[in-house]
């Protein structure tokens, strides 16, 4: 801590006060947003208890004053042991990655479409992206409770159309997830793709077909290809928050819909096994690390293509 | 290529399609005069007229918008320190740490957010005493960090396209660094920062998951409420409060895109 | 310095050239300023003198460190070492919002959300002058670069030459003791570029401000300046007058940056009552050229020898002068620009030469063809003397 105050000391004045202003947000950071994982650490290593804190402390003071460390990896243990959730992690990837799939063949074509048109109907487009994702997520997501419904909306257009007699099983199920999933993360996916497909420079494609590339060529040569950071950044923006997703699987998803957002709160507010509760969080966290990472890189390097280099 | 068009078309109209029908459809049952979502009894505006009467539903949507206002403040505040140190200040010690805090809640699972928020106000009530009981200053306490997350996203991305000169340029005619912060970096970078307060302010508007877990006895939320409710399925007064949210928010972005229009209009045709 | 050539300058007029004045102490003094960033060196331990009332000029390519220099004398950076001492005090750590210098910005850097007289003025208001004196002094610099109609408007509403004139207000209306100017005529285009050299250099004459420029266009160095210095690699290749620095260059690297210049190899056979007789195997002959400075003249050191294109004539017949050096070419190229013509002329061995005349004589027919066969001559004091 020393070293860093130091060193924002001997800088150059001209930034003087900003680096002294940093100081306020970067402890809040450090203290909600990094310490608070330390403690989920922690009582991942803990042993549940019927008290108040529900878990063991990590340090316990004998009465003649000597410290012990109570670490234990039982929780842990019982996350791999148990098939229950290495099938809840791996069907909560799945389900996120067939999304995130989803999404890119629904969003490319859109931001594609979008990033070709003059610029007072591409506005206006955008707009039309703009305005659902301000709009509640939650409220989103409870819309489709309406239309999925067997007696929903779709059902009920359905049969009065004669199409069905009986009503489908919309809800409560994995495709319910799958449509609230897609339609709630479109938006994150369409303007990621949107702003790399509008920087492209347009004479690359003419230049490919003046040379002799069938339009499908083009697209697969040279559109594709520059548009790469865009689905990179899009998807991760998608696959990442949906792995973890509670409030869809919750209202739309069924019993038998394994995602392990739901499946922590359960382990948290129904079994209250913090402990428990606190290791499946931590594995969760691993097991994203690496995509965070890797959106992160994406960020700072589209950040200082941006910045441009020295003059 | 007119082939590919139509095909093109389809799927665009269809996306758009996807995107709005939900939210109309639940417009129009917002005015359906039937408790069953199944039957369409007419044109009414009894849900609408039964929310007044509703205090759970006022007294939570009072307190989620102080939350809202009070968090997205301060998120803008600190948002706006981070994203600048972020573009300003080159290299310091501590800079890959920050970073990493402030991109990582754009993505983090809100439940994670929530369970390592609860346990630290758990930890922090059992060393230091404070908070007492948990509440509207914790939610508000976890709405403003990750809503930070955010705020320094937009203003980074509005500073990184700014030209770096017009601060030097304030300097070397006599600005102090404070002065010219005031005078030439907050008027280029405002926009951006009423767009971080708009996002902060939907955001804690929107949160059930993470006040869920941070909230005590006695302050419900907005969302919380609405969840609750709709776990159980539609209801119909849900309906009306979700058509009011449409609506004003509807409302709040085409004005805002108006205005930027405008802006940005005006400084093309004078070229 | 050759003064048989230079037409003596009247060594009483001493009002151009300041820095031949003992009485005048320099505005800004650079002391063995060097500048690191890391381990990549962008400043070389250089030193100069720039005087009061000069229009001064850093001319050098990308890379060479001359916005570094340029923007330590704003202060931007913070020299690694050595100091800079303007107008007498010591400025090297001082914060550009204290230092009595103004510097118009290449990109302009005009406020955006405000109007023109705002951001002419912005300047004032920092140094907490009245009100009133800062609208009297606002209007006079506008009027002065003829902008005062346009006082309302805002920068998104200026065009690049209307631009950059409200940027020289800004840098001007609070009177620096120096004006640093980066690339000040980059972004326009070609017509008004020659306007606004010319009105700069009266600006600067009326104001009696010092300019300091930095360019990598030589011909606006040349134009603008009383004296430039090339700077290459962050160190100083050569401070002089544009026409010492032109027809004097030191080295190889400003004889062949400032203008062009045909440089030839040779190897020193003979020295006599100053004039150095070299042997040129790229031309296949004896040239001779006039001892320079204090070079080593042993016989059989490696020399350069360097001739301007417009210092060498073309001629049909080969002419009688034993002060020219003669060599016999054919015509390989031609280029007819209307008042000049360009030349590419091969020698017997191979060699390429440039050559440029002027057509003093009104005719529409070439006097001179491709594949002719002509003679290519230069005075012997024509030829620069180079280190290898």
């Amino acid at each position: 801590m020393k070293k860093l105050f130091s060193n924002l000391q001997r800088a150059d004045g001209r930034r003087q006060w900003l680096r002294f202003a940093l100081v306020l947000p970067y402890l809040w950071l450090l203290l909600f947003f990094l310490a608070p994982f330390a403690i989920i650490l922690k009582i991942s290593l803990a042993d549940p208890l019927v008290a108040q804190p529900p878990f063991t402390a990590l340090l316990d003071w004998a009465a003649t004053g000597w410290q012990r460390i109570h670490v234990t990896v039982d929780n842990y243990l019982f996350l791999f042991q148990d098939r229950y959730y290495i099938t809840i992690y791996l069907s909560s990837i799945k389900l996120a990655a067939i999304s995130t799939l989803l999404c890119l063949l629904l969003g490319y074509p859109v931001a594609y479409f979008i990033a070709r048109q003059k610029p007072r109907l591409r506005n206006l487009l955008l707009l039309g992206i703009i305005v659902p994702f301000w709009i509640s997520f939650l409220l989103r997501v409870y819309a489709w409770i309406g239309l999925l419904n067997s007696h929903g909306v779709i059902n009920n257009f359905l049969m009065w159309s004669g199409i069905i007699d009986q009503p489908l099983t919309l809800i409560y199920n994995d495709f319910a997830v799958y449509v609230g999933i897609v339609y709630s993360y479109l938006p994150f996916m369409i303007l990621p793709l949107y702003a790399n497909l509008e920087k492209m420079n347009l004479d690359l494609q003419e230049a490919a077909a003046d040379l002799g590339a069938r339009p499908w060529q083009v697209f697969l040569n040279v559109t594709l290809p520059l548009s790469i950071p865009g689905i990179i950044a899009g998807c991760l923006l998608v696959f990442i928050p949906a792995i973890g997703e509670f409030i869809i699987p919750a209202l739309l998803g069924g019993s038998d819909t394994l995602m392990i957002g739901r499946a922590l709160w359960d382990e948290f507010f129904i079994n209250r096994d913090w402990p428990v509760a606190s290791a499946v969080s931590v594995v969760l966290l691993m097991i994203l690390v690496i995509p965070m990472m890797w959106l992160q890189k994406t960020q700072s390097r589209a950040e200082s293509n941006a910045n441009g280099g020295a003059s | 290529m007119k082939q590919r068009s139509r095909g093109l078309l389809t799927v665009v109209a269809f996306t758009y399609a996807f995107l709005y029908v939900p939210i109309i459809s639940v417009m129009v049952y917002s005015f359906n005069d039937s408790r069953l979502v199944t039957l369409w009894g007419g044109w009414s505006l009894r849900w609408y007229r039964s929310l007044l009467d509703n205090d759970a539903v006022i007294e939570a949507a009072m307190l989620s918008l102080q939350i809202a206002v009070v968090s997205a403040t301060v998120a803008v505040i600190f948002g706006t320190l981070v994203g600048l140190a972020l573009n300003r200040l080159g290299r310091f010690r501590g800079r890959t740490l920050l970073t990493g805090m402030v991109t990582s809640p754009l993505v983090m699972p809100e439940i994670i957010t929530g369970i390592s928020l609860l346990f630290l106000f758990i930890s922090l009530s059992d060393w230091i005493g404070w908070p007492r009981t948990r509440g509207a200053t914790t939610i508000t306490i976890a709405h403003i960090t990750f809503s930070m997350a955010y705020v320094a996203v937009v203003i980074r991305s509005r500073l990184s396209g700014m030209d770096q000169s017009l601060e030097e340029a304030a300097m070397d005619l006599g600005g102090r660094p404070l002065a010219v912060f005031f005078d030439i970096t907050v008027p280029a970078i405002l926009p951006a920062m009423i767009s971080g307060w708009l996002l902060a302010f939907t955001l804690s508007l929107d949160d059930v998951v993470i006040a869920s877990f941070v909230s005590g006895p006695g302050a419900t939320t907005l969302p919380m409420l609405i969840f609750s409710k709709v776990r159980l399925g539609v209801t119909p007064d849900i309906n009306a409060i979700a058509t009011i949210i449409i609506l004003l928010v509807s409302t709040g972005v085409v004005a805002a895109a108006l205005v930027n229009r405008g802006r940005s209009n005006k400084s093309v045709d004078s070229e | 310095m050759d003064e048989n050539i230079l037409a003596q300058k009247d060594t009483e007029d001493l009002k151009y050239t300041p820095w031949l004045n003992p009485e005048i102490s320099p505005m800004v003094q650079i002391k063995s300023v060097s500048k690191y960033f890391g381990s990549v060196c962008a400043v070389d331990e250089v030193s100069l003198d720039v005087y009061p009332g000069e229009l001064f000029t850093i001319l050098g390519g990308s890379g060479s460190g001359k916005t570094t220099l340029l923007r330590m004398l704003a202060g931007f950076e913070r020299p690694t070492s050595g100091s800079i001492i303007i107008d007498g005090v010591d400025m090297t750590r001082v914060p550009p919002y204290e230092r009595p210098v103004n510097m118009m910005f290449q990109s302009y850097a005009l406020f955006p959300h405000m109007t023109v007289e705002q951001n002419v003025a912005y300047g004032l208001k920092k140094s907490g002058i009245d009100k009133q004196e800062i609208n009297t002094r606002t209007a006079e610099i506008l009027e002065l670069v003829k902008m005062g109609p346009l006082a309302k408007r805002k920068p998104g509403a200026l065009s690049g030459g209307e631009s950059q004139r409200v940027a020289l207000a800004r840098a001007l209306v609070k009177r620096p003791r120096l004006l640093l100017l980066d690339e000040p005529l980059a972004a326009l285009d070609r017509k008004l570029r020659e306007h606004t050299q010319f009105e700069l250099m009266n600006l600067q004459e009326e104001l009696g401000i010092t300019f300091m420029v930095v360019t990598h266009d030589q011909q606006e160095a040349m134009i603008l300046s009383s004296r430039i210095v090339v700077m290459n690699r962050g160190r100083f290749e050569q401070i002089g007058t544009p026409g010492e620095v032109y027809e004097y260059p030191d080295n190889r690297f400003v004889a062949d940056f400032v203008g062009k210049i045909n440089l030839m190899s040779a190897e020193v056979v003979a020295v006599e009552s100053g004039i150095v007789t070299l042997y040129c195997d790229e031309v296949g002959a004896e040239l001779c050229a006039y001892a320079s400075h204090d070079q080593t003249l042993e016989p059989g050191t490696q020399k350069w020898i360097a001739v301007r294109p417009e210092k060498i004539f073309i001629s049909k017949e080969r002419p009688h002068d034993d002060a020219m050096t003669v060599l016999k070419a054919t015509v390989n190229d031609l280029g007819y620009f209307g008042n000049l013509s360009l030349y590419r002329v091969e020698l017997t061995n191979g060699r390429i030469l440039q050559v440029s005349g002027q057509n003093r004589v009104r005719t529409s027919r070439k006097t001179v063809e491709w594949d002719d066969e002509v003679f290519i001559s230069w005075d012997i004091r024509s030829a620069i003397l180079l280190e290898a």
